[in-house]
């Protein structure tokens, strides 16, 4: 089929197929995570999930034969242009989609990857990522979680922390200690359900009075053996892996806010609080440093495209996208500040009718917003990789 | 780097080796102790450029051009902007020769632009006539007088215009200063009556001038487009200008990195290179990640310019407006992380910290390119 053909195909089929309230902004309590207890406030959600999901589109350039698409790049590029056209909503928020499938294709077994990734395109299971640990944040691979083998299955010990919605997720993919003789070659990367006797999890209260993130706790938690993935003590090179989809899918959207894509754009907001002369935003200095803000947002649009343009002439990713998190967890942040700083005080509410709800919304935003430079790996740690791995600079003695 | 074509890759592979057979930095500061900052450039150097077909990069065939388009001519730009390469391509190959393609009639195509691309003609574009850039305050006056027109008043700071052959003048026919229309733009040869250029003695030793327009009568066929329509022309010019310039400034910021890395890697104190302090490293990583980013905004408004898209004017100000700052940025940078040596005469530092604050000033500085993308964005 021509690119022509497949993206006519595609917005005819998406014209019948997606529902009109899919058409409309996402709201946070809509959006389709998945998974055994998933709760469907608006059943056009899992109407609009399970539609995508039988065509594969959830997991667009994924095999047909683990419930993916089987899509090229660039019909999958025609497929989110589609989507981004009609405004419709992602059919499925999934770690398992974003970051775990990657891996799983590249270093899983036939029988794991029968068995977990047409869950995860389906969005039947949710998964969690289990990776820092209290004592192991950006030194990643200090974790100490013990995983011992006791013969017909391993037996796990350990605390993980910002396990992100650890209390909602069915399974969970998890870097444990099988060496402790030895430091990035003694880490394994295992899966196991959630509801293993002996996994317990605790939410963590953010700032922003949400708690995205979980403790979780192993104690004798017994995992079968044929859940491992990848070689025993081979576990570092899959972490790392899945990090870099993890940073890449962070990054491709900005947070899911920078350019105004959640719909809201600085600019209005300023003009509606501060007020407009001659049509323009009547504090000079806001108004300059919302558009050195919208410009660097551009910019760094335009860089994703660029890269992806790079891509695709098969000499794989350049040195560009190992600058992505960092600028986007930037942008972000300066996008939340500027939003914060142009309502005003109306901007200053926690809750009640005081304050419209939209402002409250973008109030709590911002505060969440602090963790773009820490979540995923923080700033300091990306520029160390970038200096080192793309710069050649060498490790201070 | 963008995906190139064929052409485009033998164009700037040879503009590379080129700038470091023949234009090196070595060649700029030999200009300058040789007070050829009168010029601004060295006539063999150009002649050189020329006869590789730089100067005809965006012209059409029919004129002698290679019609190779604004992006190839950045590749050129941008290898000699990491040279700091003293020569009029700019002015003349891109902006004055923009000027005539989207604004001449046949004949004045005919006129200039195969000379232009011969390499035989230098021009320049007179616009800005006070110390910031303001296209739209445009006060120089032409009077209609007989068949043509009497032009009185004063050009500053004009890139490339102490030997330009051709200028091409900005000039009011009527409305006020700040409006754009009744701008008229006419094409005024050197040595024409009452024209006098003031050369520059700049920081960048690169032939700015000021001009000064006593009752210049032109001819009527000197007009370029519309009476009191040049706006129509001018505004799309300056973003070619705009994009071009932050092309051949992303060169200079490159190397500017480039050089500044490699002192990095190989100073050492405390017995290890100080490129392994993290204070530095975190710096480099960031001035990395800035020209990252003014590459991407650099290349998306070459490709609209060449695509004809319709977001070009933003696009063109977000360029050099990135290209500014991350020029600053690293041209800063490059002094302080170097230490002493880079606050010597002997170090090619200050070659690059001089130029880069002239390159910001010509054709807008970023709150100018600020505030017009704000404009265009409706607030």
């Amino acid at each position: 089929m021509t690119l022509d053909a497949f993206r006519a195909e595609t917005r005819a089929w998406l014209a019948e197929n997606c529902p009109a309230s899919m058409r409309t902004p996402l709201a946070e309590d809509e959006i389709a995570w998945g998974g055994r207890r998933a709760v469907w406030k608006n059943p056009d959600t899992k109407l609009w999930l399970d539609r995508m999901a039988a065509r594969g589109w959830t997991a667009p350039t994924w095999p047909t034969a683990y419930g993916g698409g089987g899509l090229t790049a660039e019909q999958a590029g025609i497929l989110a242009q589609e989507l981004k056209n009609i405004g419709a909503r992602p059919p499925l928020f999934s770690f398992g989609v974003w970051m775990l499938g990657p891996v799983l294709l590249e270093y899983a077994t036939e029988a794991q990857k029968q068995e977990h990734l047409p869950r995860i395109a389906a969005g039947q299971i949710r998964w969690c990522q289990g990776y820092s640990e209290p004592g192991a944040g950006s030194d990643l691979a200090s974790l100490q979680t013990k995983c011992e083998d006791r013969g017909d299955h391993f037996l796990i010990n350990g605390q993980k922390i910002w396990t992100s919605y650890a209390d909602q997720a069915d399974w969970i993919f998890c870097l444990v200690r099988t060496d402790a003789t030895r430091k990035h070659e003694g880490i394994s990367f295992v899966l196991f359900d959630m509801t293993t006797p002996g996994v317990e999890t605790r939410p963590i209260q953010l700032i922003s009075g949400n708690s995205p993130f979980c403790e979780t706790f192993f104690t004798d938690a017994k995992v079968p053996k044929s859940n491992l993935v990848g070689k025993l003590n081979g576990g570092w090179e899959i972490a790392k892996r899945l990090l870099q989809y993890e940073r890449q899918n962070i990054s491709a959207d900005g947070f899911g806010g920078v350019g105004g894509s959640s719909g809201v754009e600085l600019e209005d907001v300023a003009l509606a609080h501060v007020g407009a002369v001659q049509g323009r935003i009547a504090d000079p200095d806001l108004r300059a440093r919302i558009a050195a803000h919208r410009m660097d947002a551009r910019a760094f649009a335009l860089t994703v495209r660029r890269i992806a343009a790079e891509a695709k002439t098969g000499r794989g990713p350049g040195p560009a996208a190992s600058i992505l998190k960092y600028a986007a967890a930037n942008l972000n942040q300066s996008r939340h500040e500027l939003m914060l700083e142009a309502m005003g005080t109306d901007g200053l509410g926690w809750e009640g009718d005081g304050f419209a709800p939209p402002a409250l919304r973008e109030t709590r935003a911002w505060l969440r917003s602090k963790g773009n430079s820490i979540e995923g790996g923080t700033s300091e740690i990306n520029l160390n990789v970038v200096a080192k791995r793309v710069l050649g600079l060498l490790d201070h003695q | 780097m963008a995906v190139l074509t064929e052409e485009q890759s033998i164009l700037r592979d040879a503009a590379k080796s080129w700038v470091a057979d023949h234009a090196p930095v070595a060649a700029l500061r030999r200009l300058r102790d040789a007070g050829g900052w009168r010029a601004g450039f060295d006539p063999a150097t150009w002649r050189d450029m020329a006869a590789m077909g730089w100067a005809g990069v965006i012209v059409p065939e029919a004129y002698g051009g290679s019609d190779f388009g604004h992006q190839s001519l950045a590749l050129v730009l941008e290898e000699t902007g990491r040279t700091l390469t003293a020569s009029p391509l700019h002015s003349t190959a891109l902006v004055v020769a923009s000027a005539l393609i989207l604004g001449g009639t046949a004949a004045q195509k005919h006129a200039w632009l195969p000379s232009i691309a011969a390499g035989d003609i230098t021009a320049a574009l007179a616009v800005d006539e006070a110390a910031h850039h303001a296209p739209e305050t445009i006060a120089l006056s032409a009077e209609k007088s007989g068949s043509g027109y009497v032009l009185n008043g004063k050009k500053r700071f004009i890139p490339d215009a102490s030997s330009a052959d051709l200028i091409v003048v900005a000039a009011r026919t009527h409305a006020k200063p700040g409006q754009t229309e009744g701008i008229t733009l006419f094409l005024v040869e050197r040595g024409t009556a009452g024209l006098a250029t003031l050369p520059l003695h700049t920081i960048d030793t690169r032939g700015a001038a000021d001009l000064t327009f006593g009752n210049v009568a032109v001819s009527a066929d000197a007009v370029l487009g519309e009476p009191g329509q040049g706006w129509a022309i001018l505004e799309p010019v300056l973003d070619r200008a705009s994009a071009g310039l932050a092309a051949e400034m992303l060169g200079t910021a490159s190397q500017a990195f480039d050089i500044t890395l490699d002192y990095l890697k190989t100073r050492t104190q405390f017995g290890q290179s100080i490129g392994a302090f993290q204070a530095l490293q975190h710096r480099a990583a960031k001035m990395f990640t800035e020209l990252e980013l003014t590459r991407s905004a650099v290349e998306a408004s070459l490709e609209a310019i060449d695509a004809g898209a319709d977001d070009i004017a933003a696009l063109a100000s977000l360029a050099k407006a990135k290209a500014n700052d991350t020029l600053h940025l690293v041209s800063n940078e490059m002094v302080q992380m170097h230490g002493g040596i880079g606050m010597t005469d002997a170090h090619d530092a200050g070659l690059y910290l001089k130029r880069a604050r002239v390159a910001e000033a010509l054709y807008g500085s970023t709150s100018y390119h600020r505030d017009r993308y704000a404009r265009l964005g409706g607030y």
